[in-house]
């Protein structure tokens, strides 16, 4: 039988409060780079200058089509090597997870927008509104409720691509269940611990997601 | 000067879609205070030429003067010419969807034009909304939402919210179309009313008995240009064109 021992992994606890605060920072600090990307990715896509289009299309399918580990690696030990400057691992974290977020950003809030029917731009011009008007006051407000299920599993998503930070020793949840453990030498009880604040951050998460899911259902 | 200008005139307007020639060479003069019916066939160019007058299609070739003052096809004015804002502000339009905006209520749809657009203040805006839903019969929807409404309701809604901006024109593009039979004659009393009160308007209709009765003037299109016009008694009690006789007897005229 094996003999639990959560007693000496729990007297790191400040440990792995250190780690969540990490986790949260970059969590936050990346959803909100994240958006303004992405916002700024969808707008190119949907302009009509063709080098605008083309510049964020291939932005977007360069993140969508590599691995993030690969990506965080080559931000971290790769792009200094090309600018011939150090970057932190704070940097190379916080951008590889904006752009790797804001890159599938773009693409929930362009579907969002793509699924107002073209009668409401219509309307909105025909009463004489600005492209800018209508897209604030007609477009967006609609387009955010289809937007919102897809926006939040992306963002479930983002919280634990964090833990791949973990490869460039930042020092987020992950890491930091690894230092206990290797303090502690209990792996089960270290990365069950961890496991469980996952959870416990994100279930609430999908909850809320699945409720506008619901919400916007009944209200189509 | 004492000549009347046409309130919206178009010169030699064409306009292409693809390989498509919709409209081939459209002139017209829209007087103040006209009733002008276009009717014709599905394809023959009635619903593109409508659309044309408030730039809600570009046209390819031509002119629309509004007033005598000729329409950039960009937002803002350009030179002597006025923008796509300014003529919007100016040529109000109802759509067969009625594309009412299903996020703001009633009297927010409404008011909507008049605060975003004409910056007036809410209390004013409101004020004449209400006067306007009084008008088509509907001032207790004032706070309902479009979802809770009836196709005729919701088309007279979007009758009063494109006079909120108190245009000189009114475009009504199928306005009866997509309405059940029986809510269909709530919304062509609200237009009959409208052009007894001497309101500029131009409307494609299928509905001939009603072009016959409101209309000071019909055009007959066919293939993307104009194939007869005259007043409603020549256009559709007497129709001079084999192809017009064709099309009317299919409507029982």
């Amino acid at each position: 039988m094996y003999n639990w021992d959560f007693y000496t992994v729990l007297q790191s606890f400040d440990l792995f409060l250190d780690g969540i605060w990490t986790t949260f920072l970059y969590t936050v600090g990346s959803i909100v780079l994240g958006v303004i990307i992405g916002l700024l990715t969808c707008f190119a896509r949907l302009s009509r200058f063709a080098v605008l289009r083309l510049f964020a299309r291939s932005y977007q399918e360069l993140f969508r089509c590599t691995p993030l580990l690969v990506q965080i690696l080559w931000a971290y030990y790769a792009l200094p090597m090309v600018l011939g400057v150090t970057i932190s691992n704070t940097t190379a974290g916080l951008l590889t997870l904006s752009l790797y977020v804001g890159s599938f950003y773009a693409e929930i809030f362009r579907g969002g927008i793509n699924a107002i029917d073209k009668g409401q731009r219509e309307a909105a011009a025909a009463i004489g509104m600005s492209p800018i008007q209508t897209m604030g006051r007609v477009i967006m407000p609609q387009a955010i409720k289809k937007m919102l299920p897809a926006f939040i599993n992306q963002s479930v998503i983002q919280v634990k691509n964090t833990s791949l930070l973990y490869a460039i020793s930042v020092a987020e949840l992950t890491y930091m269940t690894s230092v206990v453990n290797s303090e502690t030498y209990r792996p089960l009880e270290a990365y069950s611990l961890a496991a469980v604040m996952y959870f416990v951050m994100l279930f609430p998460l999908t909850q809320i997601a699945d409720h506008f899911e619901r919400r916007m259902r009944r209200s189509d | 000067m004492t000549t009347t200008q046409p309130a919206i005139a178009v010169r030699g307007l064409t306009k292409v879609f693809g390989k498509l020639e919709v409209l081939k060479g459209i002139d017209l003069d829209l007087m103040p205070g006209e009733v002008l019916g276009l009717i014709g066939p599905s394809g023959s160019g009635k619903s593109t030429l409508i659309r044309c007058l408030n730039m809600m299609e570009t046209p390819s070739s031509g002119q629309i003067l509004v007033s005598g003052r000729e329409v950039a096809p960009r937002f803002r004015a350009l030179g002597n010419k006025i923008g796509m804002g300014e003529l919007r502000r100016n040529v109000g339009m109802v759509f067969q969807h009625f594309n009412l905006f299903p996020h703001l209520s009633v009297l927010d749809n409404i008011t909507e034009g008049p605060r975003v657009v004409l910056k007036r203040p809410r209390a004013e805006a409101e004020a004449l909304a209400m006067d306007l839903l009084e008008q088509v019969g509907l001032a207790d929807k004032a706070q309902a939402y479009p979802a809770h409404l009836s196709g005729g309701q919701k088309q007279r809604v979007a009758i009063a919210r494109a006079l909120a901006m108190q245009p000189q024109v009114l475009l009504l593009d199928e306005v009866t179309s997509a309405l059940d039979p029986e809510l269909v004659g709530e919304v062509l009393s609200v237009i009959r009313r409208l052009a007894d009160k001497g309101m500029t308007m131009v409307l494609v209709t299928h509905e001939m008995g009603f072009a016959a009765d409101v209309a000071s003037r019909v055009i007959f299109m066919e293939q993307g240009r104009i194939a007869e016009e005259g007043s409603p008694e020549d256009i559709l009690r007497n129709p001079r064109s084999e192809r017009l006789r064709s099309f009317l007897s299919r409507f029982h005229g």
